[in-house]
């Protein structure tokens, strides 16, 4: 029996000025589910996954997150509904002016009024260890390198235990013994912590390592959807152009 | 259906050269007007957004008191050195002038007047623009375009309540502080020309301001300070937290900061002066 859906995209439209982004999306996340949302760039991905966290709101259609329109809700709702969320941002979006230890603690120094500073402080180590970030709690992200940087977006989005983690591009420049380990953290977090995540990528290996689901997304449409081998045998002219780029070397 | 109406957008016919010649002046015109409109319209929206989150915990309290330290310790050097020079080359002036009519006794007393309504709020509102309100802009433009403003919202806490409330209130309250020591400076700077340079009697120009000066009239300039500092931030916090389109995005937020700033600084200048005015007579 299929899980219920977490998230639900109902025919989601979006344009900025004349450019018509998003023809309407409608899709499920079932909960524990790891989704692609796969396609080229400039197809609409990213700003997909703005609305499924109601970073922005859709000009026509709805998201429901956990049964509420989250383009409806405000104030103490809107917070309450985005503590569900962990969200890894394509070039980690750390805070310039903080340490890695703050970066990573700032949402459990926000929420969790209840933790002591070294509690906090364990904690975030607990999960900079996971990604293999050992001492580099009080460097700042300017000495980073691009992966580092990546893999402590990744620590702060799960620092607070959150049901749902989206990722935007996460093996985006990293170099390939990392991308399979976040590959694995991504798969270790469905499968141990039940989590649901939803990928935007572009990287076809990646992909089919770590879907349950993927949807293809061209020109703001959903053109194929389904479990891997369904996409993979779609007879959609761009999706057999895209995936055979690699498919073909493979 | 649906598709033989977006395929039919999409090849919609382009207007003659004649019609686009015709049209193109209203055509900026009314962008110009809607996009003006517009800014006007969102900073609005932002500036009771602000006061709607200063009012709710938590309070940040070090925040606020980081940006205080960014926007008076940082402009205190540019804003002394234009307090000194301005007090300085108005004494100048006004003892050239009033000699001509022997009234050289009321040099003090009139560059301290201009000093408090007029000129410190006005010369200190557009120092503090040209220097942290363009930083302010730069600072939250980078972080809008870096994505670190989206990053803050999916961690659930509010941009506005910990980007753009510290920055204002901070403002607000730095720039009356900034401006009593422009008009401190820019007295020092009268009098050392008045008693020092051209010879008036230090009597005479301390007694004629005692007589002449009262508290309303700096009370009025710091008003104005408080409200033209209030009115940067928010402009500065609107421009950076709306740049979009990489570094040329972040430098433009700068840019439009800096300019309208000063333009609304000059405009309120003149509205908040015809209201104190009474208070003034």
């Amino acid at each position: 029996m299929e899980p219920p859906s977490i998230i639900k995209t109902e025919d989601v439209h979006k344009s900025f000025g004349k450019n018509h982004v998003l023809r309407g999306i409608s899709l499920d996340f079932p909960v524990g589910t790891t989704t692609v949302i796969l396609g080229g760039s400039g197809s609409g991905k990213s700003v997909l996954m703005k609305h499924l966290i109601g970073l922005l709101a859709p000009d026509e259609g709805r998201v429901i997150v956990d049964g509420e329109d989250i383009a409806k809700l405000e104030g103490e709702e809107l917070t309450r509904l985005r503590a569900k969320f962990g969200m890894v941002f394509q070039w980690a979006a750390l805070f310039d002016s903080m340490n890695v230890l703050e970066n990573v603690a700032f949402p459990l120094r926000e929420h969790r009024k209840d933790l002591a500073e070294d509690e906090i402080r364990a904690l975030v180590a607990e999960k900079l260890a996971l990604f293999g970030l050992e001492g580099i709690e009080e460097k700042y992200p300017a000495d980073l390198s691009g992966g580092m940087r990546k893999r402590v977006g990744l620590a702060r989005a799960i620092v607070m235990d959150p049901k749902i983690v989206l990722y935007d591009e996460p093996t985006t420049g990293l170099d390939p013994i990392t991308t399979d380990y976040v590959d694995e953290m991504i798969k270790r977090a469905k499968d141990q912590l039940s989590v649901t995540s939803v990928v935007i990528s572009h990287d076809i290996a990646s992909t089919f390592n770590i879907a349950d689901r993927i949807a293809f997304l061209y020109a703001g449409e959903i053109v194929a959807y389904g479990s891997p081998e369904d996409v993979k045998a779609a007879d959609h002219e761009f999706v057999q152009q895209f995936l055979g780029t690699w498919f073909r070397k493979n | 259906m649906l598709a033989f109406v977006a395929v039919a957008e999409d090849v919609e016919e382009k207007p003659s050269v004649a019609v686009t010649l015709l049209r193109s002046p209203f055509e900026s015109l009314g962008t110009g007007f809607v996009e003006t409109f517009t800014e006007i319209g969102e900073t609005s929206m932002l500036f009771f957004q602000s006061v709607v989150w200063m009012f709710r915990p938590p309070y940040r309290i070090g925040l606020f008191l980081t940006q205080c330290e960014f926007i008076g310790v940082g402009s205190l050097f540019i804003v002394l050195l234009t307090g000194l020079f301005t007090g300085l080359v108005f004494a100048l002036q006004s003892s050239f002038a009033f000699a001509k009519f022997s009234a050289e006794s009321l040099v003090g007393a009139t560059v301290v007047i201009s000093l408090c309504r007029e000129l410190a709020p006005v010369l200190t509102g557009l120092m503090v623009t040209g220097r942290a309100g363009s930083a302010i802009a730069t600072e939250l433009g980078t972080m809008r375009v870096s994505e670190q403003i989206d990053a803050l919202s999916t961690m659930a806490v509010s941009p506005v309540q910990y980007l753009v409330v510290p920055r204002v209130l901070a403002m607000t309250i730095v720039m009356p502080m900034l401006t009593m020591l422009f008009n401190a400076v820019g007295f020092v700077g009268a009098y050392v020309v008045s008693v020092f340079q051209t010879g008036i009697n230090e009597g005479t120009f301390m007694g004629r301001i005692h007589q002449l000066v009262t508290f309303s009239d700096l009370a009025g300039g710091l008003f104005k300070s408080a409200i033209f500092g209030f009115a940067i931030a928010l402009i500065a916090c609107h421009k950076g937290m709306n740049a979009s389109g990489g570094s040329r995005g972040v430098g433009l937020a700068a840019t439009r900061t800096v300019v309208a700033g000063s333009v609304t600084i000059l405009v309120l200048d003149y509205v908040l002066t015809s209201m104190l005015l009474v208070v003034w007579d």
